[in-house]
């Protein structure tokens, strides 16, 4: 019989074993870590067109986010703004700087500026601004501290369970209506169980788990 | 056997490589995200402010066809292009700027009012409307209109809302498309209510306060 099956064949069954889990561990471990918006998009920082940075606007001029992206309240997305409200204040600022040459052009023609969309959930998500920025979510929970960046950043991954972290727990997250442009403001300690779980009450809100709340 | 560990050493030499290409959670990357099997995640379908080839424009998000006005914005009746003093701040049928507000100015109202003119106003006007906004401070704009001058008071309250929509000469553009009709009067009401406070007596306070005033 020794010549259908050698001798080393007496350890295949403990190879397979050792093998298999080696194998199978560091690719599981693989798609775990990378598999991920964590790792596919938190990162992304697009070269744009223009170099514009919230920190300039946002944090040391102290804009409010409303004053460009003027639709968030309103609406399910939060627009970018067109070049006529750059032009409200670069009709006179910088008016003849090269780097803002395609603004002007856009505002003078209507040429669209290529600006490159960072944050991008998947087209099946039916996330709406408006609902979120209304009930004390602020704009930092899924961009990040955008007051701070020179170039804008891709800084949470925005996958689902980063929704249901929240949405399974709102008083954590959920802050005073005044404070959702601030993107500065912190929660004062033990917020989340007295503020928080009473704006939560007040507001009646009900972020739900089902799948039709986010998908359809 | 040998063989065994050699090929175990080599996939984990394979997957080593990988982790050294591929890197680290949260490094920053230039390039789109890689989309694999995209089919759902990006569907032919329309999404606003973003390219699309359907129209000649490549865009999707249209402007309105020059010379139509929409009859209703979302689920509500688009009142806009009606000529009522409310929508362009003139007396009806006339040229004349409608002296008082025609909405009813409340708490709430003025609320609004505040709300908004701290998004919208505060760069170039200031907290208080003197004019000494952020703007000015860094010296951005030479320029910039008090709104507690004697002028500005006196303005009937329908100038100030034509001012707020249509911009000023030769350096203030109109706010019209981003700042809606009712928050405009809003606005107006807050102004007022700046130049009250810019030019009150400290006999107008209620006399509980007064001493905090001085």
């Amino acid at each position: 019989m020794s010549d259908i099956f050698p001798k080393w064949t007496n350890k295949l069954p403990a190879m397979v074993i050792v093998g298999g889990l080696v194998v199978g561990g560091v690719v599981t471990a693989g798609i775990t870590y990378y598999m991920t918006p964590k790792y596919a998009r938190v990162g992304y920082k697009p070269v744009q067109p223009v170099a514009f940075s919230h920190a300039i606007h946002a944090d040391q001029l102290g804009m409010d986010c409303r004053y460009c992206h003027n639709g968030v309240e309103k609406s399910w997305y939060s627009n970018v703004p067109s070049a006529s409200t750059c032009m409200n204040c670069h009709n006179q600022v910088l008016k003849d700087d090269p780097k803002l040459a395609l603004v002007r052009e856009s505002a003078a023609t209507g040429k669209t500026i290529p600006w490159v969309q960072i944050h991008k959930t998947p087209d099946y998500v039916y996330f709406n601004h408006s609902v979120h920025v209304n009930r004390g979510v602020s704009c930092v929970h899924c961009h990040g501290q955008v007051n701070k960046m020179e170039e804008v950043r891709h800084s949470k991954s925005l996958g689902m369970a980063f929704c249901l972290d929240c949405h399974r727990n709102p008083a954590e997250k959920i802050r005073p209506n005044d404070q959702v442009f601030n993107l500065d403001w912190q929660a004062p300690e033990g917020f989340a169980k007295s503020g928080g779980a009473k704006l939560v009450k007040d507001w009646n809100v009900h972020p739900g788990e089902s799948c039709s709340v986010c998908h359809r | 056997m040998r063989y065994f560990f050699v090929a175990l050493f080599g996939f984990l030499l394979l997957a080593l490589t990988v982790f050294g290409i591929a890197g680290r959670r949260g490094t920053d990357f230039r390039k789109p995200p890689l989309e694999i099997f995209d089919d759902m995640v990006r569907q032919a379908k329309l999404r606003p402010q973003v390219p699309n080839s359907f129209f000649s424009d490549g865009r999707s998000s249209q402007a309105y066809v020059v010379g139509t006005v929409a009859q209703r914005i979302g689920d509500q009746p688009n009142q806009a292009w009606q000529g009522t003093a409310q929508n362009t701040g003139l007396v009806p049928g006339t040229t004349n700027y409608v002296a008082a507000i025609p909405v009813p100015v409340t708490a709430a109202l003025l609320e609004r009012g505040r709300e908004r003119y701290n998004i919208s106003c505060v760069p170039c006007h200031g907290p208080v409307g003197d004019g000494n906004g952020i703007t000015k401070k860094i010296g951005a704009m030479p320029v910039v209109a008090s709104l507690l001058d004697k002028n500005a008071v006196t303005i009937p309250d329908g100038l100030v809302f034509h001012i707020i929509g249509q911009g000023k000469a030769p350096n203030m553009q109109g706010y019209a498309s981003t700042i809606q009709i009712n928050d405009r009067w809003a606005i107006v009401a807050y102004v007022r209510a700046l130049q009250r406070a810019r030019y009150a007596t400290l006999e107008e306070v209620p006399a509980a306060e007064r001493a905090m005033m001085k």
